[in-house]
């Protein structure tokens, strides 16, 4: 495991691993997707306006998991001083805001049948908004501080702030529900859910992580190259001083 | 501690002077105040419904008010270095920066609010729920505007970027101090919000100090 | 910024002066002498009298580090800046006047920083020096703005804290301690 924390020895690795990774995500999320809207029998309330649940939960439980892995990587990158878990928190950010905007788009798309509305301000559907704030934050950050390694350090405090912060700020917004009597919501209560319907979620949600690692992979590959470049300009314009 | 006062003396000094801007967010936030009835609406009713909102969201902004002051200027004039060479650590560093940006700005507005808020229709009896939710979440307030504040430091606008970190960070404070003010004016128990409130504050206190000092210690390379 | 075989060593009375072209790395490296950047690979000892080896804590305490901004706040008067940087440094307060006065700023004393000159500010800097009596003096560029007299005010200064078993680096583009060894730096970078 060590040896590939030597970004060289990663760069190689990653380079092999990529196609791997996109094409079983892809598989993977072309399975699910065909169970999902074709095989799956239609929801005995809702009929087929539920089958936009394959996109919406793995988009949502993503949007989670992708900030979770930014913070084990950016705690891993204070304690170690290892510069591999800034780049990989940074190349992870962009993708964990299109999942929560996804998550937040599918599930205005599903509000609209179900609630009649486009937006409810439904507790799940709140703190989804709270956390795109919080990656908009972080990239905000890292695109503002020119110089790479102050960035990194500084990027690195605020994702732990955010890690520590968002479970609180999701219990606010729960308890601002219960006090404001807020919209019933649907529940996807996973253990009632046929089999028949719980499997093409569950293809879909391995689809989209194994999808998002390649992402992860060729993001951070050119993260570390064009950090490579600018060393060389750097070594070059000083060569020339 | 002779650090800790020279440097929490000096910060409040700074703020009372010209340029220092300390009732800036004092005067932004009976603004906003005073600026919802003519966006709303002079119904009672209404506004009465608006404000514990309206109270929170202005004192959330107003504390952003005065924040680029407390680490950038002392980045920019080479202080910071004197402090990073101090035996001060630089926890107490943030802490005395949080206390004088807390002093100047979120209990100016502790102390303004109950007198302000009359003009949104806030029961009598109900003025004191706000003056507590806002002495107990100000200073959560400010903590966490410090930590944005030290991790945005030496950022060309700046400004925009540390509303950008804070405000969603400080959402929690928003929730449960409006959630009092909302529980005393519809007749029920504030203190389990006021209880959440406190407890938000005091995790801010450590997280964003810890926070704060480690972007200070690290802020250059 | 990287160092490359870069090698010396300052004792006690005796002043290093770091020459070299712009971006050589001479504010770097007194920054990493300061004990404010951490140098990525290589070694900086700091020896005591008995050469015993001192620890960071104790090193940042040992010296005064004075670099090209001023530590002036435009609202605050001169006198108060320098009690605000005695308190910092744990200085004794009483020094603040003689420090004005060795520094040729006593008269300035009420004035706020908003309405002293640059050569002014940098000399409420450098009277940082005199408010206590620290062995390492790490100066960037410590001549500018100054005009002839306070040159040679600074100049005594560094003799008489020399003379007193201090020890001084510093960054000069001009010549500064001319009989001072100097480490050129634009070589090793």
């Amino acid at each position: 495991m060590l040896h590939y924390a030597n970004p060289q020895n990663f760069l190689n690795l990653a380079r092999r691993l990529t196609p791997w990774f996109f094409g079983a995500g892809i598989a993977m999320i072309a399975v699910g997707t065909y169970l999902g809207l074709v095989i799956a029998p239609p929801d005995y309330q809702q009929g087929d306006a539920f089958r936009i649940i394959y996109v919406h939960v793995p988009a949502a439980w993503m949007s989670l998991f992708v900030y979770g892995s930014m913070a084990v990587a950016s705690a891993s990158a204070f304690i170690f001083k290892h510069p591999l878990g800034d780049v990989a928190a940074k190349a992870a950010a962009p993708a964990g805001a299109v999942f929560t905007a996804l998550a937040l788009a599918t599930g205005m798309l599903w509000g609209k049948p179900m609630w009649g509305t486009w937006w409810v301000w439904d507790g799940r559907l709140t703190s989804e908004l709270i956390l795109l704030f919080i990656y908009i934050a972080y990239i905000a950050l890292w695109d503002a501080i020119d110089e790479p390694t102050r960035a990194a350090r500084m990027a690195r405090i605020l994702c732990l702030v955010g890690a520590i912060n968002v479970p609180i700020i999701h219990f606010s917004v729960e308890w601002w529900q219960t006090l404001h009597q807020g919209v019933t919501v649907f529940r996807t209560d996973g253990p009632q859910m046929p089999a028949s319907m719980l499997t093409p979620l569950l293809i879909m949600a391995l689809g989209y992580t194994v999808f998002f690692v390649g992402l992860l992979f060729v993001r951070m590959r050119t993260e570390i190259l064009a950090r490579r470049l600018r060393t060389l300009r750097l070594n070059i314009e000083g060569a020339f001083a | 501690m002779r650090a800790f006062t020279a440097l929490l003396l000096r910060d409040i000094v700074l703020s009372l002077r010209s340029g220092g801007g300390a009732w800036l967010g004092a005067g932004f936030f009976v603004l906003i105040i005073a600026l919802a009835p003519l966006g709303l609406g002079p119904e009672p009713a209404l506004l009465k419904s608006a404000a514990p909102g309206l109270i929170w969201i202005a004192a959330l902004l107003a504390t952003l008010l005065g924040l680029e002051r407390v680490i950038e200027p002392d980045l920019q004039d080479g202080t910071l270095d004197l402090l990073r060479m101090s035996a001060l650590p630089l926890e107490f560093v943030v802490l005395a920066k949080v206390l004088a940006h807390w002093l100047t700005n979120g209990l100016v507005i502790c102390v303004l609010a109950p007198l302000v808020s009359p003009m949104l229709f806030v029961d009598a009896k109900a003025l004191w729920v706000v003056a507590a939710s806002l002495l107990l979440g100000t200073p959560g307030l400010s903590f966490i505007g410090t930590a944005g504040a030290a991790v945005s430091a030496g950022v060309r606008r700046g400004g925009v970027l540390l509303a950008l970190i804070v405000l969603p960070l400080n959402i929690p404070a928003l929730i449960f101090g409006a959630g009092a003010i909302n529980a005393v004016q519809h007749g029920s128990d504030p203190r389990q919000a006021l209880l959440l409130l406190a407890a938000f504050s005091l995790i801010a206190a450590v997280v964003a100090s810890l926070a704060a000092a480690a972007a200070l210690r690290l802020n250059e390379d | 910024m990287v160092f490359r075989g870069l090698s010396f060593d300052v004792d006690a009375g005796n002043a290093l002066v770091l020459v070299g072209p712009n971006g050589s790395g001479k504010t770097t490296l007194l920054r990493i002498l300061a004990g404010l950047l951490t140098a990525t690979i290589g070694r900086l000892q700091f020896f005591s009298d008995d050469r015993a080896q001192v620890s960071d804590d104790t090193r940042d305490q040992s010296a005064h580090f004075v670099a090209h901004s001023d530590t002036v706040k435009s609202s605050l008067t001169v006198k108060e800046t320098l009690r605000f940087h005695a308190d910092i440094l744990g200085a004794d307060r009483t020094r603040v006047q003689s420090a004005m006065e060795t520094w040729d700023i006593a008269r300035l004393g009420d004035l706020p920083g908003a309405l002293l000159s640059a050569g002014q500010r940098r000399r409420v800097a450098l009277a940082r020096l005199s408010l206590q009596d620290r062995p390492i003096w790490l100066l960037d560029e410590p001549l500018i703005a100054l005009d002839r007299s306070v040159r040679a005010r600074l100049h005594d200064v560094c003799a008489d804290h020399r003379a007193a078993g201090g020890l001084i680096v510093a960054a000069s583009h001009e010549p500064f301690l001319e009989d001072a060894a100097t480490l050129e730096l634009g070589a090793h970078a």
